[in-house]
Formats: C-alpha cells, structure tokens, sequence
C-alpha cells in the first residue's frame, strides 16, 4: 500500500513493523516525531526518558533481555548519551537495538551543527542512512536484523530534510507476529564490563567489523546507476537527491551503509567511471574514505562543508568545478537589490509564561551595557539553556547571556561566581530542562556552597519541541496519568533551603522574589509557574488599551507580546492574539491597558 | 504525461501552511504523481516563517524546490509572498491571500511593514501574473475564517489539471468531521473567485 509518509513517520512504521516492543526517546528537533508516532501505535511500550542518556540505558536493558529496542534523539542528544552508547558497543546486544541519530545541517532548530556518522567510526558502531522515507521504512527492519546477527548496537543516522520530508513509501509488511518473549541470560562476560571481561570483548569488537565489511559490499540499498561514465557520483542522504537532481545524465552510487564503508563497491564503481566526485552534507566523511581507498575525488572543493545543502548549492559549485555547463534552469532571473523586509523571527507567544520573568530579569538586572563591553558591578549576568525561554536573548527582551548546550545554566552560573566575577549571577532554565540535566548542576551548587539564583520556568510541559511529557507532569508518552516528580520537594531534596514558587504573570512578585534571592548568600530556586497557552489552549478575557489614556510611551513593546502593535501612535492590543496574561496591564504607566469589558 | 508541479507556500506559522500542503501532496500522490513534500519552519510555532515545498512529478530527487523553478507561489500572508518570490520562474504565477500577520520587527524596528503596492512591486521583479485573493472574506462567506489556506488551495487549483473530486475527497479524508462542510465550501468558493479572475482575463485577451 502507498502511503505519504515523513521520514520519521517512516521510521517508527519500520520499527513497528520489524517488531520493536521497547522505544525510548527525550524529544528534540528534528528526531520528536519517531516516538510521537510510535506511541500511537499498541503493544510497544514507548516513554520520554529522563534525558537521552537514560533513554539508550532503558533500550539497553530491553535489548538484554531479548526484545527489539529503539532509542532516537537529536544529534546533540548523543553526546549526551555518549558514554552508554560506547559502552552497549563493547557488550553487544541480545535484543536488536537501534538508535536514531537526527542531525540538523543548518541548525533549523539547534545550538550547533554535527555530523554524526563520525560518532559511528569512533564507536564501532555499524550506521545506515536513508536518502528517502522509502529507505527509512525499509532500513528499520535491516538495522534490526543486522544488530542481531553481528551482536551489536546499530546506528540509524537521518537529517532533518529527510525526517521532515513527506515521500510516498510503499509499505511491504506488517507487524511481525513471532516475537521473542524477553528472558535474561546470566552472562557476566558479556554484560558485566570489568576490564578482564572488556578486553576480551575488545577483541569481538574488531572481529565484528571485519565481518561488518565484508557484509556491507552486497548491501542491496547501496545502489549503482551507470549511466554517463564521464561522471561518477557518490552521494549518501538527502544529498543523494540533489545529485541526482543536478547531475542527470551521471553515474551515481548510493550509500545506505555509510560505517563500515563498502570499499570493494567504491573501487568497482571508480573503475566505471572517468571522474569520481562526492555529494555530502557536512564533514568531508565519505570523501576521506575515498580517498583513502587511492581514488582521485572532488568533494568538499565544490560542497560547502556548513550548512544544509539544497539543489541550487550543488548546481553553483558543480558550475564552479566545471562539472557542470551553466545552461541548466532558468538561473538569469533578473534580481535588483534584494528588498529590505522586516525580519519574522520567532517570538515568544501572546500569554506566554517566560515573558514577565525576563522582563524582570532585564528591567532589575539593569543590563545597560552593550555586546562587547564589561559590565557594570550592579547588572545582572543570566546564564541560560535550551528551550523556547533561550527567544529571550531577542530584543525587546534581550535578557539573556549565554546559553550553551542542556543544563549548563547552572554550572555556567556557578563557574562564573567561582572565578570570582562581582556580579549576580542568575541562572533561566525550563522544568524538562531542569529534569534533563539541569538538577546534576543544582546539586554541584549546592555540594560547592554557591550563592546563584536559579530560575526553573516551570510551564508544564516540554514546549519547544511540541508538548511532550517530562517527569514533572504526571502524563506519559501514550497520554496517561503517571506519577509526577514534585519539583519543589526535589529542589529541596537537594539542599536548596531558599524555595519559592511564584506566579508567572504577577510581575510584582517575581520582582521582589528575585531581588530578595538575589541579596542571598545561598542557592535559592524561584520556581515561576504559569502554563503554556498553546499547550493547554486557555484563554481568558483580553486586554484592550484606552485610548483616551494612551500617551504612546510603547513601555507596554518591551515584552515583545505578538498582540501589541502601534496604530496611529498609540498602542493597540489585537483581541484575537490576547490570551489575558495581563502582563502588559502591569507594565503601562498610564493604567490604561485593562480587560476588555 | 502528466506535467510536473513545482508550489512553494509560505506563510506565518500557526496559520494554515503545513495542512495546506499536507493535504496537496496526497492529492498528488492518491492521483498517481510522484511527490515530495518538506517544510522549512525551524521554530515556527513562535510564529516565524513557514516556507513548503510541494512537488508533483514522475519522478521528484530534491524535495527542495530550486531558485528560478517554483511555478506557483501560494502566499498565505502578505510579506512571506514577497520575501519568497525570487523563487518564482519568469512564468510562474504568485498567488497571494490577503492577510497581514505584522511582525514584531516591524513594529519596534526601523523596517516597517511593506504595504501590497510595494510587495507587488517585488513580485513583478519575478513574473507578471499575480492574483491578490480576498481570501479573508470569501473565508468568513464559507463560515470558516481559519480556512483561508483552503480558500487559498482551491484557488490554485483552478490552474492545475486534477478534477475538483481528487482535492475534497482528500479533504474529506483528513479534516475532522466538524470542519468538513465549511472547509470544502471555502476551497469551491475559492475555486470560483479563480475561474471569474480566469475568465475575466480571456475575455479581456
């Protein structure tokens, strides 16, 4: 049956399909949707694990026991479950296990752009790439099988171009009906990894890959074209499509197994071919191999080595090369200077929960000084993390300092107190942030006796990445009731005696929350509460500006709010978009923003 | 054969984009087309820019649409239609919904927010067919005002060859149930407010 299926949408099909019964994930863009889709899908026990770390030692441990396991992520999320993802190399596996990497060229929607088929080289770890929803689909049951018979994890790399791109799959199977029941083995030797028992396994390592090579030359999804032999193209991914897109007439080979390489493969088709180029995304990887193999190629030269690559990209270069004549495509369009558009940057929404906090933050903080300058003693630095709260670095907001990689707010906050820097310092991070990774940091605060305020913006959910379910909301991947990890008593837990919860839309309280944790010389935790608007779709009655009392100061801008624009001087407040926060009611000098009657 | 179809849609997050071009792209695919579809929105739910590719062919490699080779710009808001009209080949046709989502940029920065002479003039650098729909009102006539993007489809469909069957049936298929009647009706009416700019036009010739 064909089906329009996204690349995501594909791979938890595959999965299902190949009989997964375990799948784990901590969502992020763009890998959510693997586990979105499979938790739709019965008799598969799927959750969103604390982090991605814990999310690969829960497939780990069903993979022990002799069932079929899926982990996926981000690709900043394996390096986050880096050190189990190593250490399931060395065990192997009973159970098929495979983890999606997604990767992001272009950082649509990430702090930085990795390439993960390196990941599978330094790991031993044998990956497969899809060019189209069609090979997603059909590599899951391959991962499956091959991390089965070769006794060893299987990396499933995707980019978001094919994890957010919709192609017709045509789907061949249906869920397999034979599965294993699970049952563990006893086996230290293999499980238990002291270093006599790791060093033996450092051995099956090897053999395995060597065994992995020569399987991977009769590969069916690596696929040969031979058309022009005066060209030869060698592309995995989505880049295989844009080669195929600008180089017509060429030969192209198409790799699916991407670690361990098909060196065999690579020669025989150099040998066809007059000229061998590669067609990649990111690091030169495939190219490297090439050459090591003594083959003359063109990569990196024409393909730029940032960024997401699109057709036009590989039409310019192969130009450039001389690969290709430039009489493809109506490429002459005539473009006078490019318009100057306003900007559409994403924005915190109308009633959101992580405004009236920055704007506190930035009015009590002073943050007078530009980029480039050293601060005055009284600013405030706030150390920040990933999540929708990280827009705030946006003016008007611009209320944040740094934001590096999950959870480092609170040990970037401690870093800089400990080097002694006279400011306060306040770290900003989001509940499923704070639940990811961020409570190994709060614990270190308190262990090393710092004095930062931490800010947990507690909205319910995980927003940025489409309302998934963390330990602190009580709702499980399928959408059940669980048992929710009371935030404050944790933070207690932890030694924190300095706890308030305030309300996310009374600014007044925020504002002499913060000052009074501030003044503290103790870790103080001000949880700030309030709910996403888009999650849970609220909306109470909307504010509207009196006009008569309006003096046009535009303060009411400052919290950036996609309600409030200028007409004819004055403010005006756009009812459909207003939820009702009443932030900005709070803000006007004049009092002249209140509920619409 | 079938023709090839290269649309690119663009618009502002939360308004439409992504169903709009969900539902073209099986369309294509339930009529025998080969098809890609992929959206470029980084994080668009907070109300960025949301650009899709839709391509209908024999055989589609890139599912990104090339600079120069987009044959329909479908615009569900104003100033996405011009920010993306460079796409346009010398003969495409920009089609472009009467909405205005302004963005905060605009109001507090020094770039306002380009009025529809001035988006024209973009748009006419790239071709000289563009149709400015009320798709506003014909939605608010379908009651339905959320159905712009389906005001916006049946528009464009007056200029592709698929029968009118093959896009409600679609429709039919994947909206809920509620919104079915009132979403149909928008496409037909903007279907019709297509065929009288069509015919308006030959008669005119």
């Amino acid at each position: 049956m064909k089906q329009l299926l996204s690349g995501n949408e594909a791979i938890a099909l595959g999965a299902y399909h190949a009989g997964v019964v375990v799948a784990t994930a901590y969502p992020g863009t763009p890998s959510t949707e693997i586990m979105e889709n499979i938790a739709r899908m019965d008799d598969v026990y799927t959750e969103w694990s604390t982090n991605e770390k814990v999310a690969l030692e829960v497939g780990i441990g069903a993979s022990y026991s002799g069932v079929r396991a899926l982990v996926s992520m981000k690709h900043v999320g394996l390096n986050v479950a880096a050190d189990p993802f190593f250490a399931v190399s060395t065990t192997g596996v009973v159970g098929g296990l495979v983890i999606i990497s997604c990767d992001d060229p272009g950082e649509h929607s990430s702090q930085g752009e990795q390439d993960n088929r390196h990941f599978a080289r330094i790991a031993k770890v044998p990956m497969l790439e899809p060019t189209n929803s069609q090979d997603a689909y059909d590599l899951m049951e391959w991962a499956f099988n091959i991390s089965e018979e070769f006794d060893t994890p299987v990396l499933l790399r995707s980019t978001t171009r094919i994890s957010h791109c919709k192609t017709v799959v045509d789907v061949k199977g249906e869920r397999k009906s034979d599965l294993k029941k699970p049952s563990f083995m006893r086996s230290p030797a293999k499980f238990v990894m002291v270093p006599s028992n790791a060093r033996v396994r450092r051995q099956v390592m090897e053999e395995r890959i060597i065994k992995l090579q020569a399987y991977v030359e009769d590969f069916p999804l690596n696929e040969m074209l031979l058309a022009d032999r005066k060209l030869g193209v060698i592309s995995d991914g989505v880049a295989y499509q844009y080669a195929r897109e600008v180089f017509k007439d060429a030969s192209h080979l198409k790799l699916a197994t991407i670690y361990p390489f098909p060196s065999n493969l690579i020669s025989r088709f150099a040998e066809e071919v007059e000229r061998v180029v590669v067609v990649e995304e990111l690091d030169p990887y495939l190219e490297d191999e090439v050459r090591r193999l003594g083959i003359a190629v063109t990569g990196k030269e024409f393909i730029p080595i940032i960024g997401e690559l699109d057709p036009e990209i590989v039409e310019r270069g192969a130009i450039q090369a001389g690969l290709l004549q430039k009489t493809s495509g109506p490429a002459s369009v005539p473009v006078s200077p490019a318009p100057q558009l306003p900007a559409r940057r994403p924005q915190l929404c109308a009633g959101c929960p992580h405004v009236a906090a920055e704007f506190v933050l930035r009015r009590l903080g002073f943050r007078t000084t530009s980029p480039g300058k050293e601060l005055k003693e009284d600013e405030f630095i706030v150390t920040s993390d990933i999540g929708c709260y990280t827009l705030g670095v946006y003016p008007p907001l611009a209320a944040l300092d740094t934001c590096a990689c999950m959870g480092a707010s609170i040990g970037t906050a401690l870093g800089l107190e400990k080097a002694g820097v006279p400011n306060k310092i306040v770290a900003v991070l989001g509940d499923s942030t704070f639940m990811h990774s961020g409570i190994t940091g709060l614990i270190d605060v308190v262990y090393n006796q710092g004095s930062n305020t931490i800010i947990i913006l507690d909205n319910g959910t995980t927003a940025m990445t489409g309302h998934q379910g963390h330990p602190g909301t009580g709702i499980s991947a399928k959408n059940t009731k669980t048992q929710a990890v009371d935030l404050e008593s944790l933070v207690k837990g932890c030694g924190v005696r300095d706890v308030t919860v305030v309300d996310a839309f009374d600014l007044k309280s925020i504002e002499s929350t913060i000052k009074q944790s501030v003044a503290n010389n103790e870790p103080s935790v001000i949880i700030v509460r309030g709910s996403c608007p888009l999650h849970t779709r609220a909306k109470s009655t909307p504010y509207k500006v009196d006009e008569d009392e309006c003096i046009g100061c535009f303060d009411c801008l400052d919290v950036g709010c996609p309600a409030i624009s200028i007409l004819e001087d004055e403010a005006v407040i756009d009812p459909e978009v207003c939820t009702g926060c009443g932030v900005c009611a709070q803000i006007c000098p004049q009092g002249a923003i209140s509920e619409s009657k | 054969m079938m023709k090839d179809v290269n649309v690119l849609m663009v618009g502002v997050g939360g308004y439409g984009v992504i169903l709009a071009s969900d539902g073209m792209a099986e369309v294509g695919m339930e009529n025998g087309y080969d098809v890609k579809k992929t959206d470029s929105l980084g994080m668009s739910q907070r109300g960025g820019s949301v650009v899709s590719h839709v391509r209908w062919g024999t055989q589609v490699f890139s599912p990104l649409i090339k600079k120069g080779e987009v044959d329909f710009l479908v615009g569900l808001e104003q100033l996405e239609a011009a920010r993306w009209a460079s796409f346009l080949k010398p003969d495409g046709v920009a089609i472009v919904a009467d909405v205005v989502v302004i963005p905060i940029s605009a109001v507090t920065g020094k770039i306002p927010y380009p009025d529809w002479d001035k988006i024209k003039g973009i748009i006419l650098q790239y071709t000289d067919e563009i149709h400015l729909v009320p798709a506003i009102r014909i939605a608010q006539e379908a009651d339905n005002p959320r159905a712009v993007n389906m005001v916006m489809l049946g528009f464009l469909s007056a200029f592709l060859e698929l029968e009118h069957n093959a896009w409600t049936d679609v429709m039919r298929r994947r909206l809920p149930p509620k919104f079915v009647e009132s979403s149909v009706n928008a496409f037909d009416r903007g279907l019709q407010e297509a065929n009288s700019v069509i015919e308006a036009r030959e008669i005119k010739k």
